[in-house]
């Protein structure tokens, strides 16, 4: 077989993803700098647009509110693994960051008086933890879908170059003065089959998450990790991958997500016999309290046999109380997923929910102007990560509600005026001739794979395994378990094979390659849990239940080294290190 | 453990007893690279209660044949990746549940219709997206505020429902004119035009409708209401491009 044909670009600033963090990215760097924005869907497909409740800042539009508060939030919310540098960052700048959003164009629900509108969101408080705050600025319950609208519109009218339905699959380092640096991303075309080399001064990883790890999650198919794996396979450290954030209130048996709002419009979590049972977990801020805290507060209702429903393994969300106009006005689209996908109905009925795999806290670790990191402290020149594939910390152990879309924005334009002002100065490191090799070996080797086994059933099984062995209850001995899978997954997936041999939209080939990104990130996520044997967070050890301070304060690192994996995750070093800590020293965390 | 009992009326608890069923899906199939011409082809699958159109796709492509294509991402009706033609009404295939799909007979499942087919369910989106493009779909402001603009409650009202667009096509790709003439802009690009002609804050509706009072714009229409029944999102479609034809003749409200 021929080789696949290889094209050949030059650009400034080169962004990977197109969803939130990318294109805000973009929005900055474009009219600056050549850039270019790849990604593997046209840019309104990108999970940002899943994104319902809002984006926190401290507008102080409804009532009083300060940077500081939401910091201080922030902070207790992520169990104190937060950097508190990038915690102040984030809740200075997000004032900023929506208004930017509201010039844009993006049409928020308003206020009597014709302000952005605000409501609450759980672990949001006023003065400290005093009581539920209105910082959530919001449009209705798509938020999310509303600013990738807004960027995407902007973007438009800038002009950005896009690349779409392009699989970025690897990322070119040279080494120049010694140093490795990144001189190129290589991307598949999926039209053609096709492969495009993108040099770039700057190049921005801004790829979303890996939900895909898990059966239940509220994560679009295409959230394989392609991106964080990269990074991984390039042998750059990966930051606090154990922190993974199942949101509470998925569709139960489906994982859809129902927003948070539907809690802060008033929604109460109710067990099998009607009991508000966040009563006994959270005494003060109850169902408001943040999702590490309520998801295993359900988890444990269903485990002490106080589940709903006739296998009593779900509880409820009820709305039953709240006026229906509110409903409609509020929280429209999520109710209509009650009745499109449950046939319930939330005018009069409560809605089955469970924690559902939602989002990744950690990824690739960076700084505050969003520089990648390939240790505690280096930074590679040149490469930047925004969104939820990067790490900066601000999320810790446990991100807030409507800290996400905050992130990208807040972040995302950091990474784009980073990137831009680093490409002024900065030469292209040379690409080699053969840059696309690797890519080229991966693909073909996949196509020409004779194997007996099928992606699908051995992303399945993965699926059920860190459902089964990483998701809110975790042990030593289920964690590896985990890793055993995923060893024995590993080996199977060198047997597998490819029905559709073609150049023309495989999607076939790509669900393959896809599948390799999931297993090194599964396996990542189950040995750094393993090796953080503490409870923070999202992360809970029934077999080490306390928060360990002293010896746990820290973030993990983990590379992929050379060394043979005579056991499975042998083959992984994890390295600490230390949290950034500005104001806030650790506190017992009660709400 | 005793078997649960369903109780009347709760879908979801009848879950557990009425666990699957057959369904035939016959999908249309196009391989740009094989030399043949497009067909239909037969699959008889197994699902369960709460299974939409999208999961006995991957129902087929994961477990009897790799090679059938299809767009999909969120899964859950936000993305817009997966419209297509199923019974011959425009849906997502994520929003479109089997059960509520009358089952005794076969569920046909083809490609939007008016864009050219690239391989079975996939077609291309570039001239749709064009016509997005075409209409300037972004905020024209002249001023430069230091916070936000002011909008009331009223006026956000007057556009909200055409924010919803998540640019699936099912419309545009429902409209009898729009697969004679692909010139016409179609109803996607109407809508996210009316999002921001009706926006208070918006300075860009003159040049809007002058763009959509060409004779590939509004005029076009002939109301016939199938882009309003193909919206995921139930945006009143007919409605708004009548609200923009309103405005070409009158000015805007």
């Amino acid at each position: 077989m021929s080789k696949p044909k290889v094209h050949h670009y030059e650009y400034d600033v080169v962004i990977v993803g197109a969803g939130g963090a990318g294109m805000r990215a973009a929005i900055e760097a474009g009219p600056h700098a050549k850039t270019a924005v790849i990604s593997k869907l046209f840019p309104t497909r990108s999970h940002t647009g899943a994104a319902q409740g809002g984006m926190a800042a401290a507008l102080g539009n409804v009532e009083e509110d300060s940077w500081e508060w939401h910091t201080f939030d922030t902070v207790k919310g992520g169990d104190y693994l937060v950097d508190q540098d990038a915690a102040e960052i984030l809740a200075k700048e997000s004032v900023q960051a929506v208004i930017d959003l509201e010039n844009m164009g993006l049409p928020f629900n308003r206020t009597p008086d014709g302000k952005i509108d605000q409501r609450r969101f759980g672990g949001h408080t006023r003065d400290h933890g005093k009581a539920p705050v209105r910082r959530s600025c919001y449009a209705a319950d798509r938020t999310g879908h509303m600013i990738l609208q807004t960027l995407y519109q902007n973007c438009v009218k800038l002009g950005i170059e896009f690349y779409n339905e392009f699989y970025v699959l690897d990322l070119v380092m040279t080494k120049v003065d010694g140093v490795e640096r990144p001189s190129a991303v290589v991307a598949y075309e999926l039209a053609t089959g096709e492969l495009h080399v993108f040099q770039g001064k700057s190049i921005i990883f801004a790829t979303g998450g890996f939900g895909k790890i898990f059966k239940t999650t509220s994560n679009a198919h295409t959230l394989t990790g392609d991106g964080v794996g990269i990074i991984w396979r390039k042998g750059l450290p990966l930051e606090d991958m154990e922190f993974y954030q199942f949101h509470p209130t998925g569709l139960a048996g489906l994982g859809i997500l129902l927003s948070e709002a539907a809690r802060g419009e008033g929604g109460i979590l109710r067990n099998a016999s009607g009991e508000r049972f966040m009563e006994r977990y959270a005494p003060t801020i109850k169902d408001l309290a943040p999702r590490d805290m309520v998801a295993r507060a359900m988890a444990n209702e269903v485990r002490e046999g106080r589940g709903a429903g006739p296998n009593k393994d779900y509880v409820l969300l009820d709305l039953t109380h709240l006026p229906p106009e509110v409903i409609d006005e509020k929280l429209p689209d999520i109710t209509e997923f009650a009745r499109t996908y449950l046939g319930v109905e939330p005018y009069t009925e409560p809605v089955p929910v469970f924690p559902t795999a939602h989002y990744a806290m950690g990824g690739i670790p960076t700084n505050v102007q969003a520089e990648v990191l390939r240790d505690n402290d280096t930074v590679v020149p040149g490469l930047y990560a925004a969104g939820e594939c990067a790490c900066v910390s601000v999320h810790g152990a446990n991100r807030l509600g409507t800290n996400s879309l905050l992130d990208i924005n807040v972040f995302g334009k950091r990474a784009g005026v980073a990137a831009v002002e680093y490409a002024k100065t900065a030469k292209h490191v040379p690409v080699p001739a053969n840059a696309a090799d690797e890519v080229i070996s991966l693909i073909e080797k996949v196509r020409k794979s004779k194997g007996t086994e099928k992606v699908a059933v051995l992303r399945k099984e993965l699926q059920d395994s860190m459902d089964k062995n990483a998701q809110v209850y975790r042990t030593e001995e289920s964690l590896n378990e985990a890793l055993n899978d995923i060893a024995a997954l590993r080996a199977r997936y060198e047997n597998i094979s490819v029905q559709d041999k073609g150049q023309r939209f495989n999607t076939d080939l790509l669900e393959a390659i896809e599948l390799g990104f999931l297993l090194d990130l599964a396996e990542v996520l189950a040995l750094t849990s393993r090796e953080r044997r503490e409870s923070r967070g999202a992360h809970l050890r029934e077999d080490f239940l306390a928060r360990d301070d002293e010896k746990f304060m820290v973030h993990s690192m983990a590379y992929l080294t050379d060394k043979p994996a005579k056991k499975p995750g042998d083959n992984i070093k994890v390295g600490w290190k230390p949290v950034i800590v500005t104001n806030y020293q650790p506190m017992e965390r009660k709400y | 453990m005793a078997t649960a009992v369903a109780t009347k009326g709760n879908e979801f608890e009848q879950m557990g007893s009425v666990p699957t069923f057959q369904v035939t899906l016959f999908v249309r199939r196009f391989n740009p690279e094989d030399g043949q011409e497009a067909r239909w082809e037969d699959f008889d699958v197994q699902v369960h209660g709460t299974d939409r159109v999208l999961d006995a796709l991957h129902k087929i492509k994961w477990e009897m044949d790799g090679s059938l294509t299809f767009r999909r991402s969120c899964a859950h009706g936000v993305c817009g990746s997966d419209a297509m033609r199923i019974n011959g009404r425009n849906r997502l295939a994520c929003k479109t549940l089997i059960k509520d799909l009358d089952i005794t007979q076969p569920i046909y499942v083809e490609p939007i219709k008016g864009l050219a087919v690239e391989k079975d369910l996939v077609v291309d989106m570039n001239p749709f997206y064009q016509a997005y493009k075409d209409i300037n779909p972004f905020l024209i402001a002249s001023d430069k505020p230091a916070k936000e603009r002011l909008q009331s409650a009223e006026q956000h009202s007057k556009f909200e429902d055409t924010t919803k667009c998540i640019l699936c096509a099912a419309c545009t790709t429902s409209c009898p004119v729009f697969w004679t003439d692909g010139q016409y802009f179609g109803p996607a690009a109407i809508v996210n035009a009316h999002r921001f002609i009706f926006d208070s804050r918006d300075e860009g509706a003159e040049l809007r409708l002058d763009i959509l009072n060409d004779k590939e714009g509004v005029w076009r229409c002939r109301t016939t209401f199938n882009c309003t029944d193909a919206c995921p999102r139930g945006i009143e479609v007919t409605k708004a491009i009548a609200e923009v034809k309103q405005a070409i003749l009158r000015g805007k409200a």
